[in-house]
């Protein structure tokens, strides 16, 4: 892709993820009736899509780690760091967003007791140890090789995360969406646009992070030939 | 506003807040690349035959 088409890329789908979080958070305030017994819902809205996206940002680092490794093209080692990146950040959210809620609804900013929770902290001190292996080697085929394997190490965690809730016998993290959704279809809709804009946020911010760090490696090769 | 009103906003704050501080982070790294990119043509137009 050149680097125009990226830059644009990255232009439309931040216009495109302004107008849907504003939709799908404008639907969750407005539209979407409010969940019984629990006034900080709303954080749902937020805190779902945020942790989902994380889980989307680590597994497209680790289709790119898999494809520097079957490919041997460099080009993969930066899109899967910058996808790891991304997903390092909206990891973080979620774990601050869904303590922020768990204070009001558990009474505690967080609870080890809850197998979800400690896996998706497991996931994203994991993921970020990833920038510690990473800059502890120098640059080249061995880091990127290396980098690579870790983070395809760290996908086996997306669904054993995932997962965990369902799998649990006993747990106090709410199980919204199953087959037979617990919530009502307004509140589902929300939660979708909601999604769809924190997808693409992370889509745009990723483009955006990658043109950066694409100019800097040029500006680095001109400072070479200049010098 | 309720207690879990207070609740919500600050977790949307969190989200908000943090966006804020990416985009400006990425706006200096702009600004640093835009100033290299001068320094470096500089450079290119005062080498002999630039």
């Amino acid at each position: 892709m050149s680097t125009s088409l990226r830059n644009n890329g990255a232009a439309f789908l931040s216009l495109l993820a302004a107008a849907l979080l504003v939709a799908g958070f404008t639907l969750a305030f407005f539209w979407a009736p409010e969940a019984e017994g629990d006034p900080a819902f709303r954080i749902f809205y937020l805190h779902v899509p945020v942790a989902l996206t994380a889980y989307a940002a680590f597994g497209w680092g680790g289709w790119k780690a898999l494809r520097l490794l079957w490919t041997r093209d460099e080009r993969y080692d930066l899109e899967s760091y910058v996808a790891i990146h991304m997903g390092v950040i909206f990891g973080l959210l979620a774990l601050v967003t869904g303590s922020v809620w768990a204070r009001y609804t558990w009474g505690v900013w967080w609870t080890w007791d809850e197998r979800q929770l400690v896996l998706f902290l497991v996931l994203f001190l994991f993921y970020s140890a990833y920038f510690m292996l990473r800059f502890s080697t120098p640059a080249g085929p061995r880091r990127a090789r290396t980098s690579a394997v870790y983070a395809l190490f760290g996908v086996a965690l997306i669904p054993v995360s995932f997962l965990a809730i369902r799998l649990a016998e006993r747990y106090i993290h709410p199980v919204v969406l199953t087959r037979d959704p617990k919530i009502e279809s307004e509140m589902l809709v929300s939660f979708f646009v909601c999604l769809a804009g924190m997808l693409v946020l992370a889509g745009a911010l990723y483009l955006a992070e990658l043109a950066g760090k694409r100019a800097d490696a040029r500006l680095r090769e001109l400072r070479e030939l200049l010098a | 506003m309720s207690t879990g009103e207070k609740y919500v906003a600050a977790a949307y704050l969190v989200l908000f807040g943090t966006l804020l501080l990416y985009v400006a982070l990425i706006a200096l790294k702009l600004g640093r690349i835009q100033r290299e990119l001068d320094e470096l043509a500089r450079l290119a137009r005062e080498r002999p035959g630039g």
